[in-house]
């Protein structure tokens, strides 16, 4: 990794890493009666790690200039592993947190081991650590082929995804520690958000460089979706992590909005990140990969224009159906459930595009499970669409809401969607940047799937029961006209699905460890055996510019 | 359409600002009213502000991620008022930066806890829940009732929470430590000024039962024990609803009893 860095690019570097460590170290010194020092220490650490790495590896002789030929793919397959490394971590997480819902004692008396804080590791590894890495790595490996061009420079790819990982381990290391917002998904406090902040304009300047050194005239569909996922992400994590630490010293800050302002920005932000993270950003995947594996053209081009814009206008609104009959005004629950109802229709029209594109495809789907992994999860995705339109008209939405039935719904998308396009792209991925034929083994991959869809369907199955009946039970009324159940005899009555979900849960996590050691015997099967031949290269840039 | 779109694709800088454009609408029209039209959130002119003693408590219940099961929103469907009281209102999380009107019920809503059970109930539940619950799946807490609370920077928190629009005086400011270490120490010189400054109807207890230090499960269940008791305005309202014949006299009535009857 260092051996292809320029001089300029290890200056580069090195010098930033210097930056980063003093950092580390002034916030080690202010936070020193805080948890935030112990963050410094994390920041430090890592920064002085990576210097030994940069010196120890640099040698002074320039890189062979004909990697400029090639394309830059070695961020994208650090950026798999690591990807694949969170998936194990977060899912682990949550079949632990999953357990104690049944088994409340199966922890030790430690605060980092109680399920409030063990929560939003899960959520936050999954999310932003599995799926994050595996947007970063994708998109940067799409963002070449699409644009027929190398990556602008060597650097700053290595800043974003190492930056982005020091973000996830600042935010999970912090719940551990107590250190949190408290807002779902947006979690991590000030200083991490801030330097999210810096990692995404990074990443976002690599985006349009990229672009602007393409050989072919459109920009790709997956491009929008990618394109869409980095600028609306930085713009709901910029407003709604808005606050004021209590020092420079403190890790703790408070939100500058409050109450019934701050909760509707919360799902504001929240619902998005669902609609520009694990949507948009894995529907630019979902464009690329799977009619690259089916070896078929997308289906309708006009489709694809109708859902891209669907989604980025209509997904904004959708947000206030996480507050119906809260103290949220009545006008802004009733404009966000109608906008969910119509999100209907580009979501649909994208999961149709996709089911469409495999027309023709049929028998490599029955064969080859990673094809299947990508059409499982454009039905999950069609699926899990349509349940969050239902789920968001207000008097489905008093039984559904506060139960397991939205967590569920969360699952399916997330299990159905997000995790088995992800798992399908890494499966013709892989192959082609350790340039193998094929993955290590193809029976491996087809356990990997069926562990992955029957433990969606065993959680999934779950908390549906599990959140309609206490739905339920939360509102019936006797013949004398008082409610029939206490909430506690609600809450004994989940005790089957607790086990049931987080048995799903174990099915999950066991797939995606089957999964990480298909993929790490792939890659050490490429050692010492020949790469097969390169076909895929950008255009020369010494090259006269075709077409234009 | 397709042939604007085709243009469309071919500038980069085209293509970000109309995603930027299109992507801003809807957080433009809904939130941005939030913050200019009056009635968004009610009036209530005996609101008070949290203690530094509460403040910290609340800050033990973002950092243990109580929110991840309890939600602090009650909302106007009638099973869930008769259940947990009167629905929750705006104002009453005015102060709440950030709100934790929460997403999932594992337990039970809690925007009306306060008053609700004594505060041994609460040391022995948190330790552990179940000891008085045996059917509970809440994790235990022992730790806070181990750990001593940081009050030396109080102040720095209530600076904070003024910076974002909490009515905090200096005087406040001045005095959160000893404010924080007087609200549990009823018979300290400390404790006067508490009520002095938050008012006379402020919980002030042993709420832990351990006199000798202040400790993070004092601060957990004085916060707590204030759920839903900073403003009566959601009880008032309540009592309005209930009879609207004479809401004058109904609201005298919900004074004169002030949050008397709990939720059930």
């Amino acid at each position: 990794m260092v051996s292809q860095l320029t001089p300029g690019e290890r200056i580069a570097a090195l010098i930033t890493l210097i930056l980063l460590a003093v950092i580390g170290l002034f916030m080690a010194a202010a936070g020193r009666a805080d948890p935030l020092g112990a963050h410094g220490f994390v920041v430090l650490l890592s920064s002085t790690g990576l210097i030994f790495l940069l010196l120890s590896k640099s040698n002074g002789t320039p890189p062979d200039p004909a990697r400029l030929l090639q394309y830059y793919d070695d961020p994208t397959k650090l950026g798999i592993i690591l990807s694949m490394i969170w998936a194990v971590f977060g899912l682990f997480i949550g079949v632990w947190v999953a357990s104690l819902l049944a088994w409340p004692d199966l922890t030790f008396d430690a605060a980092w081991a109680s399920f409030g804080r063990l929560r939003p590791v899960h959520t936050t590894s999954v999310i932003f650590g599995f799926g994050g890495n595996a947007l970063i790595a994708t998109s940067l490996h799409v963002l070449q082929r699409t644009s027929r061009a190398r990556l602008p420079e060597q650097f700053s790819p290595w800043f974003v995804l190492l930056g982005y990982n020091l973000f996830c381990i600042l935010a999970v290391s912090g719940y551990f520690l107590g250190v949190t917002q408290s807002k779902e998904y947006a979690e991590a406090e000030w200083y991490a958000d801030i330097w999210l902040v810096i990692v995404w304009v990074v990443y976002f300047g690599i985006y349009i460089r990229t672009l602007a050194r393409r050989q072919e005239p459109h920009i790709y569909v997956a491009n929008w979706y990618y394109m869409a996922f980095i600028l609306v992400v930085a713009m709901l994590h910029i407003v709604n992590n808005l606050a004021i630490p209590v020092s420079m010293g403190h890790a703790k800050s408070y939100s500058a909005f409050s109450g019934v302002q701050d909760a509707m920005t919360q799902w504001w932000y929240g619902h998005n990140a669902v609609a520009f993270f694990l949507t948009a950003g894995f529907l630019g995947m979902m464009y690329y990969y799977l009619p690259k594996r089916a070896e078929r053209p997308i289906f309708s081009y006009r489709l694809s224009i109708i859902s891209f814009w669907g989604i980025t206008f209509m997904y904004m609104w959708a947000g206030s159906h996480h507050l119906h009959y809260t103290a949220l005004p009545h006008w802004v629950q009733t404009l966000g459930m109608s906008f969910s109802i119509v999100l209907l229709v580009p979501s649909w029209a994208s999961a149709g595009n996709a089911l469409a594109t495999l027309n023709g495809a049929w028998h490599r789907v029955r064969d080859d499970a990673t094809l299947r992994f990508m059409m499982v999860a454009a039905v999950f995705y069609g699926l899990t669409t349509f349940e969050g339109s239902f789920m968001a008209i207000r008097p489905v939405n008093s039984l559904s809401h506060y139960t397991d039935w939205t967590i569920g719904h969360v699952h399916a998308g997330a299990l159905g969607w997000v995790a088995m396009i992800t798992f399908g792209t890494f499966y013709c991925l892989v192959p082609w940047m350790w340039k193998q034929e094929r993955i290590y083994s193809p029976k491996l991959v087809e356990w990997h799937f069926w562990l992955a869809l029957s433990g969606t369907i065993v959680y999934v199955f779950a908390m549906w029961n599990s959140g309609i009946i206490q739905g339920l039970m939360w509102r019936t009324y006797n013949e004398s006209g008082t409610l029939t159940y206490s909430f506690l005899e609600s809450l004994v009555a989940m005790e089957p699905y607790y086990i049931a979900r987080a048995f799903g849960g174990f099915l999950f996590l066991a797939g995606a460890v089957v999964g990480s050691y298909n993929i790490w015997m792939t890659i050490r099967m490429a050692r010492g055996v020949p790469a097969t031949p390169m076909d895929d290269l950008p255009v020369s840039r010494l090259a006269p510019e075709a077409g234009e | 359409m397709s042939e604007l779109h085709r243009k469309l694709e071919r500038s980069a800088v085209g293509f970000v600002v109309a995603i930027i454009f299109m992507a801003s609408i809807g957080g433009l029209v809904e939130i941005a009213p939030l913050f200019t039209i009056d009635e968004t959130v009610e009036d209530a002119p005996d609101m008070r502000v949290y203690t530094p003693l509460e403040l910290a408590g609340r800050n033990i219940y973002i950092r243990e991620g109580c929110y991840a099961c309890h939600s602090q929103m009650i909302r106007t469907l009638q099973d869930e008022v008769e259940r947990y009281g009167p629905y929750s209102l705006a104002v009453e999380s005015q102060y709440d930066h950030p709100m934790l009107w929460g997403s999932k019920r594992t337990g039970p809503d809690l925007a009306r806890l306060g008053g609700k059970y004594s505060d041994a109930w609460h040391v022995a539940h948190l330790i552990n829940p179940r000891d008085v619950v045996p059917e509970s799946v809440m994790p235990k807490y022992g730790w806070l009732q181990r750990n001593d609370l940081r009050i030396d920077d109080l102040g720095a928190h209530l600076s904070a929470m003024k910076a974002v629009g909490v009515p905090y005086s200096d005087e406040m400011i001045a005095n959160a430590t000893n404010d924080a270490f007087g609200q549990t120490l009823p018979d300290s010189d400390f404790a006067e000024g508490v009520s002095e400054r938050y008012g006379e109807e402020t919980n002030i207890r042993e709420f832990d039962g351990d006199t000798s230090r202040v400790t993070e499960m004092d601060a957990l269940v004085a916060y707590l024990q204030i759920l839903g008791r900073l403003t009566d305005a959601a009880y008032q309202q309540a009592a309005g609803n209930q009879s609207s014949q004479d809401q004058q006299a109904q609201s005298q009535q919900a004074q004169s009893q002030p949050l008397g009857s709990t939720a059930k």
